[in-house]
């Protein structure tokens, strides 16, 4: 599905990826942690297409092709979701027309005709019921005075619409509570499928306890310094950052 | 012969045309007389520092249309609000169509100001409102009035919400080599009254046109009115709207001025307070490109007690078109416990594009909230990428954005079938088309 040699990103003079290797395969979900500042966000961002990054070496394969020179909207074309850390606010527009805009779209590009709307309403239902979602909440502002928790689950309400081969949730747990948690993770449970892929960015491995993965990699100074099955979490929790930036810099 | 002189002799050749005994004429005559003084405004006032007249005077303009013009409602529908029924106060060229109005004396007047002007009936009317809440040493305003003629005539009595808008519309054919239209409105809502007043002016071929218009409103106890303007003309016109508004005691007044179209927009928008608790609204959306120019001027003298007034202008511009916002809040030493508030949001797409933006506030009063804000960006990098990332092309998700800039503005359009015009009018502008209503 995906696979990532030797990337290499900066910003500005700023190097932060410093040759990253990655090999995702359909069917699996990854787990990527590290300390504050260790360049997780910035792997998500240059993975969707972000250009504020530049990336200096390396590349980026999305089923063999490489898509590391596509403009952010051709990747999505193709299947990437990324799952904002802080989820944009666009006043004006619905949360439905935002979804009809972008899956049209996305089907215009892959040479698909519009949806029909009587479809387009039934998949908005199933999939508002699958995040546990009430119907007034999605014709208000995209994100407009959205609790943190209402952007995140609508940012998975989105990936269960757009239905990505590669989804990328970026720090998804982060001002989550329990409940809304628990909704989130039992809907990322639902999509994920042996065609796809889930790569779960986070800080801490609580939200692991509710999405399980098969592998857990651990990015440090940008360079992926471990990896190792869901255990390696555990580890981490126990241990904390330290002990990894210990290890590195002895 | 420049244009100033032109206009000199012409006013002699109007004056054989009209009544010169009546207390319009001395009204007329003081006013060309200022004009006469001051002449047309250059850059080197302070209120016309950003704003250059001196191209668009070079042309020769016809001051009074050689012939009358007529055209079909066909080819003007779409310049109409034809969803809904609405009163028509139309004029082509100047000149009053009755074809193309639906004009009405049941109840309310909706008609024209010539008659308004010549009728006995209406002397008292005209005597107590004509040019009373214009500013008379303004030389333009002064222009204007020294040739007022024709255009809108609104009087609603009191506890009147009317039915429908009203349009007022001003075509220009073209016909005329270049024409200058000197539209005079006057408009008077009673007390507790409601109405809702839509405003065009629209070239319909590439020949220039100046419009020099002046519109009075005067608001009594409590009255609401909604009234919008739409600036969407073409690149060969130009525009100079002078709008003065005169409001009592717990009235409201909004203007929405939406600048799209023209060469040159000057607008001149002013707002008097003569009573407590009186709210005026001034917003507006300025979305131009190439080297379109469009200078908001606007000024709220709070002269009482607990009044409001809340300016919202957002503006995007792209190529080298230029903005000026100008906003002027007097708050004098009675007006205790006002609440001015003025933003002026301004998007630049290019490099080339400029916009001046320049608030002044004149505080006389100790126990006011006032305040005012000016922000000039790009389109917020984040917000595309997000957007994009969605799969929404860079240009589409360019377009939501600036939709979703202008959106405060659009919401505060209270007609459904205007909201959606001007929004279709946005994204035309944008070059999209987007996959919903907007």
């Amino acid at each position: 599905m995906l696979s990532i040699k030797n990337l290499h990103a900066s910003i500005g003079d700023k190097e932060i990826l410093k040759g990253i290797n990655l090999e995702v395969k359909a069917g699996e979900i990854h787990a990527i942690m590290g300390p504050n500042g260790a360049g997780k966000s910035t792997l998500s961002a240059v993975i969707a297409g972000n250009d504020t990054y530049e990336v200096t070496k390396g590349e980026i394969l999305l089923e063999n092709e490489d898509i590391s020179e596509l403009a952010p909207e051709e990747r999505a074309h193709k299947g990437v979701f990324l799952s904002f850390q802080y989820p944009v606010e666009i006043p004006g527009v619905s949360v439905t027309n935002f979804m009809r805009t972008a899956i049209n779209e996305t089907r215009k590009a892959n040479g698909q005709p519009e949806m029909p709307a009587n479809e387009m309403l039934k998949v908005i239902r199933e999939k508002s019921e699958l995040l546990e979602i009430d119907r007034k909440f999605l014709s208000r502002s995209l994100n407009e005075g959205f609790s943190g928790g209402e952007k995140k689950r609508n940012e998975i309400f989105q990936m269960a619409m757009l239905e990505p081969k590669l989804a990328i949730l970026d720090e998804t747990d982060s001002g989550l509570d329990i409940d809304a948690l628990r909704i989130v993770a039992n809907g990322v449970n639902k999509l994920k499928s042996d065609k796809n892929a889930i790569i779960v960015i986070t800080h801490y491995q609580r939200l692991l306890d509710y999405i399980v993965p098969d592998f857990v990699h651990v990015l440090y100074n940008g360079k992926i310094v471990k990896s190792g099955g869901k255990e390696l979490a555990y580890e981490l929790e126990e241990k904390g950052y330290d002990w990894i930036k210990q290890e590195q810099e002895a | 012969m420049e244009l100033k002189e032109k206009l000199l002799s012409s006013f002699m050749a109007f004056e054989e045309r009209i009544d010169v005994h009546s207390d319009l004429h001395e009204v007329r005559t003081s006013a060309i007389k200022n004009f006469e003084n001051k002449g047309f405004p250059t850059k080197k006032e302070e209120a016309w520092k950003y704003t250059s007249l001196n191209t668009i005077l070079k042309n020769d303009f016809s001051v009074f249309p050689k012939n009358e013009n007529a055209i079909e409602f066909a080819d003007v529908k779409k310049y109409f609000i034809h969803e809904i029924d609405t009163y028509k106060v139309v004029f082509i060229d100047g000149v009053f169509s009755s074809f193309l109005s639906s004009t009405t004396h049941d109840g309310i007047d909706v008609c024209l100001m010539s008659s308004a002007l010549n009728k006995p009936k209406y002397k008292m009317i005209i005597d107590n409102y004509f040019n009373k809440v214009a500013n008379k040493d303004e030389s333009l305003t002064s222009l204007n009035t020294a040739f007022a003629n024709e255009g809108a005539y609104i009087n609603i009595p009191k506890s009147k919400v009317v039915d429908k808008p009203i349009e007022i519309m001003y075509f220009s054919t073209g016909n005329e080599a270049a024409l200058l239209v000197q539209p005079r409105n006057l408009i008077i809502i009673g007390e507790n009254s409601h109405v809702q007043i839509i405003e065009r002016h629209q070239s319909l071929n590439e020949n220039p046109v100046l419009t020099n218009s002046v519109t009075e409103i005067f608001a009594q106890k409590r009255a609401i009115v909604d009234y919008y303007k739409i600036q969407n003309d073409n690149l060969e016109a130009n525009l100079i709207d002078n709008t003065y508004v005169s409001q009592k005691l717990e009235s409201t007044v909004s203007v929405n001025t939406f600048s799209f179209g023209g060469n040159l927009t000057r607008n001149n928008l002013n707002f008097y307070h003569f009573g407590e608790r009186i709210v005026s609204n001034l917003n507006g959306i300025t979305i131009i490109g190439d080297k379109q120019h469009v200078d908001h001027y606007t000024l709220v003298q709070h002269a009482q007690p607990n009044c409001e007034s809340h300016q919202d202008y957002k503006g995007i511009f792209s190529d080298r078109s230029i903005g000026v916002f100008n906003g002027k809040i007097f708050v004098e030493k009675e007006a205790q416990k006002t609440n001015a508030f003025q933003k002026s949001n301004n998007i630049l797409l290019s490099d080339k594009a400029t916009i001046n933006a320049k608030p002044q506030l004149e505080i006389f009063a100790d126990d006011v909230k006032c305040s005012h804000g000016c922000t000039i960006g790009q389109l917020d990098e984040t917000a595309m990428f997000y957007m994009q990332q969605r799969g929404i092309p860079k240009k589409e998700a360019k377009a939501l954005l600036m939709y979703a800039f202008s959106n405060a503005v659009i919401e505060s359009i209270k007609i459904p079938e205007l909201k959606k015009r001007i929004t279709t009018i946005i994204a035309n502008k944008l070059g999209v088309k987007l996959g919903f209503d907007l």
